[in-house]
């Protein structure tokens, strides 16, 4: 019988929430990396007991976890004891937990500044890893989105790390700016159909794409409108939130932007409003049903300094004609008094025949839905803030 | 031998339920104790160091003796008590809340 797997990063450790199809009744296993912040956790869809985590720290920078049995246990790749620590010049010789820019003369780029919040040129630092994103193919290659934003590859297991570097190097870095949470890399949606298209989402500069598999990149934001940059139609300065698609139809994407809800049937060549009849279309999260292309979600937030929902009323956003018309789902939802926030990478849908759909919150629930959001019941209450919710179908 | 008091978190990484312990050959000072920590226990390297820079992260200070070494040339001798073992090496994760 099949069943799922939710994987849920919180700012104090890592739960793993088991179901069967029903998706009624959960064990509980966690915290895994007690005390640490877990920005995101994933599996692999070639290899479901593939596990990747980022486990972060304020104090003690960032680890890389892995974890070959489903999550039963963990350790760090690549990192045989006994061997030299240092390079030749003194640096800490990298494994897993090493992600250093390449700004080598033959495949790197150099390191530039980028904007601070108010304007000023800073360089390039990093910070943690917001997203981990396996391969769909091969459980050994994994994408990681970065602060400063980057994007990292590995294809020996998450031992070692490569940066594509044509990314921070395609000539917009200088204009790139942090978003609240930082300068973040956060949305890394692989095209099922090509494996040298990527797209990838960064606070605040934009989407990007590449059609060579990372080696150049090309800004995809027109249509976009943002009024707190300068030109609100610039190529780059967007804070997009998040990006989803359905992977059936690689060239469609929904866009949770700072403010408004977008999609683009061209790739992201130009991108159109849904926000329509939402009551306020600022947000993090976006998804799409996993068997029904025009269906998605977000969860609308009343503004972007009020972090929770409109009139304390938790409320999942659902469009059936892929966006512009949308119907409030609440049974099961708190309704009144409800102040927290769903951060961007914390909503994901499984592809059981009923199509479930997860999100997390700032107050550590977990809700479920096993209906297509028809009906919602918490897995769990009571976590540390919930910073992202993945979910795996195991057969 | 000589001991390395570490915060709790890393006491967990590296899977020691007190003290470490390394062996350093030659002059005793903070690059070789780190070299030879992070060779002891892999699964350190990065955290106490910036992979990057090479740079004590900022959270973290080091003392002996009662004494703060934290801005002392990583290259200059650490004290004799800290070499012979008689006195650990502390890494000191500051108080920061979260």
């Amino acid at each position: 019988m099949s069943g799922v797997r939710v994987l849920a990063g919180t700012r104090k450790g890592a739960f793993i929430l088991t179901s069967d199809a029903k998706r009624e009744k959960w064990d509980v296993s966690g915290p895994h990396f007690a005390g640490w912040e877990i920005y995101h956790l994933k599996g692999s869809l070639a290899d479901p007991n593939r596990l990747y985590a980022s486990q972060t720290s304020g104090w003690f920078g960032q680890i890389i976890q892995r974890s070959d049995d489903g999550g039963k246990t963990w350790h760090q790749p690549g990192t045989p004891p006994g061997e030299p620590t240092t390079t030749p010049d003194g640096m800490p010789k990298g494994e897993s937990n090493k992600f250093v820019y390449d700004t080598s003369p033959e495949t790197g780029a150099p390191l530039t500044t980028h904007q601070f919040y108010d304007g000023t040129p800073r360089p390039w630092e990093f910070k943690r890893v917001w997203h981990l994103e396996p391969s769909l193919t091969d459980p050994d290659t994994v994408y990681a989105g970065v602060e400063d934003a980057a994007l990292f590859r590995s294809t020996d297991g998450g031992q070692t790390w490569q940066e594509l570097a044509g990314l921070r190097g395609h000539g917009s870095g200088p204009n790139w700016q942090p978003g609240a949470g930082g300068m973040c890399l956060h949305t890394i949606l692989l095209d099922p159909s090509d494996p040298n298209r990527i797209f990838i989402a960064i606070s605040a500069a934009g989407a990007f794409r590449t059609d060579d598999a990372g080696k150049t990149w090309q800004p995809i934001n027109r249509g976009l409108y943002s009024q707190y940059i300068p030109d609100p139609t610039a190529e780059v300065g967007h804070c997009v939130h998040r990006i989803a698609m359905h992977p059936s139809r690689p060239g469609v994407l929904f866009m949770q932007k700072h403010w408004d809800v977008l999609r683009t049937d061209d790739a992201g060549e130009s991108w159109h409003e849904i926000s329509g009849n939402l009551p306020t279309d600022f947000g993090f999260v976006i998804d799409v049903h996993a068997h029904e292309p025009e269906t998605i979600y977000v969860v609308p937030i009343k503004s972007d300094s009020e972090h929770y929902p409109p009139d304390g009323k938790l409320r999942v956003y659902r469009s059936r004609t892929g966006g512009n018309e949308w119907e409030a789902l609440t049974k099961g939802l708190p309704q009144s008094d409800c102040y927290v926030n769903v951060l961007r990478d914390a909503m994901a849908v499984d592809s059981l025949d009923s199509c479930g759909v997860y999100f997390g919150t700032t107050g550590g629930q977990v809700y479920a839905s096993a209906d297509a959001g028809d009906s919602w019941a918490p897995i769990v209450r009571d976590l540390p803030p919930v910073l992202s919710v993945e979910v795996q179908v195991l057969k | 031998m000589i001991r390395v008091q570490l915060p709790y978190h890393l006491r967990t990484l590296a899977k020691v339920d007190d003290e470490a312990t390394v062996e350093v050959h030659g002059q005793v000072t903070m690059r070789s104790v780190l070299d030879a920590l992070e060779s002891r226990y892999p699964m350190l390297r990065g955290t106490i160091r910036d992979h990057a820079t090479g740079q004590r992260r900022p959270f973290l200070r080091f003392f002996a003796c009662g004494e703060d070494l934290s801005h002392e040339p990583v290259d200059a001798p650490l004290p004799d008590v800290v070499a012979t073992g008689a006195e650990p090496l502390v890494v000191l994760g500051a108080i920061a809340g979260g």
